[in-house]
């Protein structure tokens, strides 16, 4: 039998427009796969000449599920460029809201966007029509997983609100700023945060992590599909004071199984399937780009980064193996495992922050914007490593650069023909079904996939040719 | 017994009570529809950061089960439906060749022209042709009962169609040759939204601002509602973000833009900007983020400490027809001896003479200029504001000789962008 090409597109439940498209050999078995997405936005062009204060609320607007991760990389980027250190207490303030869009992120990604290609939900839309091919949990397991996902939208409007509480709102919130934080946190507010946090524990017990087990019990095989990522790629999470230099959850570089110090002058950006124009294994904070949407071979908006020319995975299975806490094969439920394990670990990490607030000491250091200058500002944001790169010249914001983490995992293939890790993980997987390749959304989807954050790309520098990464 | 639209306005307006909005009407909305009419939906992500819907579920509570099952029919959202690839874009068909019959349309995000959309493709056919975010919703346009923009991208366009708008972004009603519901915000608040697709269901189109916005949510300013007034008109400002005063001299854009927060809040009515100790930034308005932006540069129009207002003044805001708000809004705030006592023992002659000037324009403008914009239904393509602006220019010339200062802290080039506020004519 010859073979024959698959696309699932739109891949749904997913932030952002995506398309997966394989070709499936005789046996229905993929033997080529592309993750493409067909949406651009240009959110850097749009920073270019802006004062460098918008950029942490502009740069918000990237992504809806993660917006408060980006508003803290922008403010650290910035930070470094103008030389201001914020105060310990502000830095706890931040990391209490960006925790708690963490869970929002992790409890929403699970139950409303992973969780449906497993368990079939209530006979009506929004949930059917749908994929029927190999549903395997009975009717009963079912209702009791689809009871954690109306509890999900309690619980994730909390996450939400307690990240509002010192954010003013979310999506988009004002929180977090250059300089630090903005609300004081006065007893009244730890309180209630207290308040919200347990309640969100109990639900991760009695519900978030019973889920996945369950998912686990009846999908043991997807342990073993959907894996094959060469190495881990993290900047850690939650940075501690003095900032930067040290994080809650560690971050670091695997590659055959052993860790190494980041060094980020060894990421490199090729773009041969990605429609820009450009010189391929640039560094991505050189590139002068322009998109070209008529590139022959070319099949998506988002660019290949690669480290020390690997395609390295990031997200919350390479920082729980940083911080030697699951160290499981990449595989579809091992990444979930290690999200749910994960928002477990920062239920504790925001009690702990918030008891060790200080209601009387500041939260923001007020500082003036540099004439010129450049600053980085690297992040463990919810589906992993992020990179803002910001250079000022006169009070301007003269280049900007982002790398998400969803370009790390959702690129397109490299140079070489070396496959991203979503594609290398949907190499070699059995489709029982062509007509409903179930399969392939249910691994795709474990990598937390934002195409909203990933398509963003493209870099500027119509001004500036060329930039240092510091 | 369904509400009647005089209690509905009452309640949505309430805004402040520690219950969801959702929590008041869906009971009632269902009862209304019956379980067998629920109207079916259609939400369609064009080019937006999904914040729209993100956000749109934080309302609905313990409801959002009551709102799929009991009051509308949720048929395709991107981020929520159980289905995918060729199932997801069935449905997506259905609606557009008009197999689903009659629907609300919803739509998150600005719409891309560039390439003839194709910067944005939102379902593939099989023979590999690419559904644009244009192509849907002007097919989808057609067939529905209402339409809604969600969000200030799909009303106004919004930040990915800031200058200098890599995708040629334009906002819905630019592409839809028919009546479209702007809910703005950045991204939406969930009353907003749910409460205007309520009052579509159960009342027809609420009353509507000159921008297509429903006045029940945009008809007065933030300045008006805010819960920090009293520091505005005292004249204490905070000199840093995290102060717990009036924003306004760290660029706080409430002064120009409609909205109820202060009054509704965020998040489960818990917080807003402003009570996070930060300027609103106007994500509601026709002009954000462009003018907006930067957003911690003051309004001009207002010298501190030690009023100024001029006529000039009122030249030079016409120049940023979103300035204007505040100017007279202040000029009046002057005359009617509302300021703050301190201000007024400051006041030199001069001053006192041109606020006398001022005074004579603005009895000479018609009521509701300034800080608020009447409500009309099918109103004139362009802003009341800006028509009553020019006319104060055309009076205020022969009287003022000054030249303008310029507008500080604004990129030239975003004085010249026409307002994406404007309806296609
Ligand atoms: S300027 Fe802003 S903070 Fe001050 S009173 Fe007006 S809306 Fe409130």
């Amino acid at each position: 039998m010859a073979n024959r090409k698959v696309v699932v597109g739109p891949m749904t439940r997913v932030n952002g427009m995506w398309e997966i498209h394989v070709t499936l050999d005789g046996q229905n078995r993929v033997v080529e796969a592309r993750s493409a997405s067909p949406f651009w936005r240009g959110m850097e062009l749009i920073l270019q000449s802006r004062d460098p204060r918008d950029a942490p609320y502009l740069t918000e607007r990237i992504c809806g599920i993660c917006s408060s991760a980006h508003g803290y990389a922008a403010s650290l980027a910035l930070e470094e460029a103008a030389g201001v250190e914020p105060p310990p207490n502000g830095i706890l303030v931040r990391n209490v809201l960006l925790g708690a869009d963490f869970l929002q992120n992790h409890i929403r990604h699970f139950y409303f966007l992973h969780m449906p290609a497993f368990v079939a939900g209530p006979e009506q839309p929004p949930f059917a029509p749908r994929f029927t091919t190999d549903l395997r949990i009975p009717r009963r397991v079912s209702e009791t997983i689809y009871q954690g996902y109306f509890r999900a939208i309690d619980e994730s409007r909390r996450a939400h609100e307690l990240a509002a509480l010192f954010s003013g709102k979310v999506p988009h919130g004002h929180g977090v700023v250059a300089g630090g934080a903005t609300v004081h946190p006065d007893s009244e507010k730890i309180l209630r945060a207290l308040g919200m946090v347990s309640k969100l524990r109990s639900f991760i017990d009695e519900h978030y992590l019973p889920d996945v087990e369950r998912i686990a019990e009846y999908y043991p095989d997807y342990f073993s599909i959907g894996g094959g990522t060469e190495g881990f790629f993290s900047f850690g999470a939650f940075p501690q004071a003095p900032h930067k230099k040290k994080t809650a959850i560690p971050g670091g570089v695997m590659l055959e199984g052993r860790r190494e110090e980041l060094d980020l002058s060894a990421i490199e950006e090729h773009v041969r399937f990605s429609y820009y124009d450009q010189e391929s294994r640039q560094h991505p904070a050189k590139g002068t780009t322009e998109v070209a949407l008529e590139k022959p071979g070319a099949y998506t908006f988002v660019k290949a980064p690669r480290y020390k020319g690997r395609a390295l995975e990031t997200g919350p299975i390479a920082r729980m193996w940083f911080a030697g806490r699951y160290r499981e094969e990449p595989s579809t439920l091992s990444r979930t495992v290690a999200r749910a394990l994960e928002a477990r670990l920062i239920v504790d990490l925001i009690e702990e922050w918030l008891l060790a607030m200080d209601p009387s000491s500041p939260v923001f250091e007020p500082f003036e914007v540099p004439e010129e200058g450049r600053g980085v500002g690297i992040l463990g944001a919810m589906r992993g490593a992020l990179g803002h790169w910001v250079e000022i010249s006169s009070r301007r914001i003269a280049r900007y650069q982002i790398i998400t983490p969803s370009a790390w995992n959702c690129s397109p293939s490299d140079d070489t023909g070396r496959p991203s890790p979503v594609e290398a993980a949907l190499l070699g997987v059995q489709v029982q079904n062509p007509e409903e390749p179930v399969e392939l959304g249910r691994i795709v989807r474990s990598f937390d996939p934002c195409l909203s954050c990933a398509t963003h790309v493209i870099k500027g520098g119509r001004r500036l040719t060329s930039f240092q990464i510091i | 017994m369904p509400l009647t639209r005089r209690e509905f306005l009452r309640l949505c307006l309430q805004g402040t009570a520690g219950l969801s909005l959702a929590n008041i009407f869906l009971p009632h909305l269902a009862q209304a529809l019956g379980n067998e009419e629920r109207p079916p939906v259609i939400w369609i992500e064009a080019t937006t950061c999904t914040g729209d819907i993100l956000s749109a579920i934080n309302a609905v509570d313990h409801d959002l089960r009551h709102l799929l099952s009991s009051v509308i029919d949720l048929r395709y959202q991107q981020l929520l439906m159980g289905g995918e690839g060729s199932v997801a874009r069935e449905v997506l068909e259905q609606a557009m060749d008009g197999r689903l019959g009659r629907f609300l349309l919803i739509v998150e995000g600005t719409i891309p022209l560039r390439a003839g959309g194709g910067f944005n493709v939102i379902a593939r056919r099989p023979s590999g042709h690419g559904i644009t975010p244009l192509e849907a919703v002007r097919e989808l346009g057609q067939r529905a009962s209402h339409v809604l923009a969600a969000g200030v991208c799909a009303s106004f366009g919004g930040p990915f169609a800031a200058n200098p708008n890599p995708t040629q972004s334009v906002p819905l009603h630019q592409v839809l040759d028919r009546r479209v519901i702007n809910v703005p915000g950045c991204p939406v608040h969930p009353d907003w939204l749910w409460g205007t697709l309520t009052h579509c269901l159960l009342y027809g189109t609420p009353d509507l601002d000159s921008f297509s916005r429903p006045t029940l949510f945009f008809g007065q300013t933030v300045h008006d509602l805010c819960t920090r007034r009293q520091f505005f008109d005292n004249g204490i400002f905070a000199s840093e973000l995290g102060q717990p005063t009036c924003m306004y001299k760290l660029g706080c854009k409430g002064p120009v833009t409609f909205a109820d927060c202060p009054r509704r809040q965020w998040n489960g009515h818990l917080s807003w900007p402003v009570e996070a100790n930060t300027p609103c930034i106007g994500c509601t308005s026709p002009e954000f983020p462009d003018r907006m932006t930067p957003f911690y540069a003051r309004l001009p129009g207002l010298e501190l400490p030690g009023v100024r207002v001029s006529t000039a003044t009122l030249t030079k805001l016409v120049a940023g027809a979103t300035a204007a708000g505040i100017g007279l809004h202040l000029a009046g705030k002057v005359l009617t001896g509302r300021l703050g006592q301190t201000y007024r023992k400051e006041r030199t002659p001069t001053e006192i003479q041109e606020i006398v000037r001022v005074k004579k324009i603005l009895r000479a403008l018609p009521p509701g200029c300034g800080t608020r914009i009447e409500s009309r239904r099918q109103e004139d393509p362009r802003s009341v504001t800006l028509r009553h602006l020019r006319k104060v220019k055309a009076r205020g010339r022969g009287q003022e000789s000054r030249t303008p200062r310029k507008l500080e802290e604004r990129p030239p080039e975003q004085g010249d962008r026409p307002a994406r506020g404007e309806r296609k004519v």
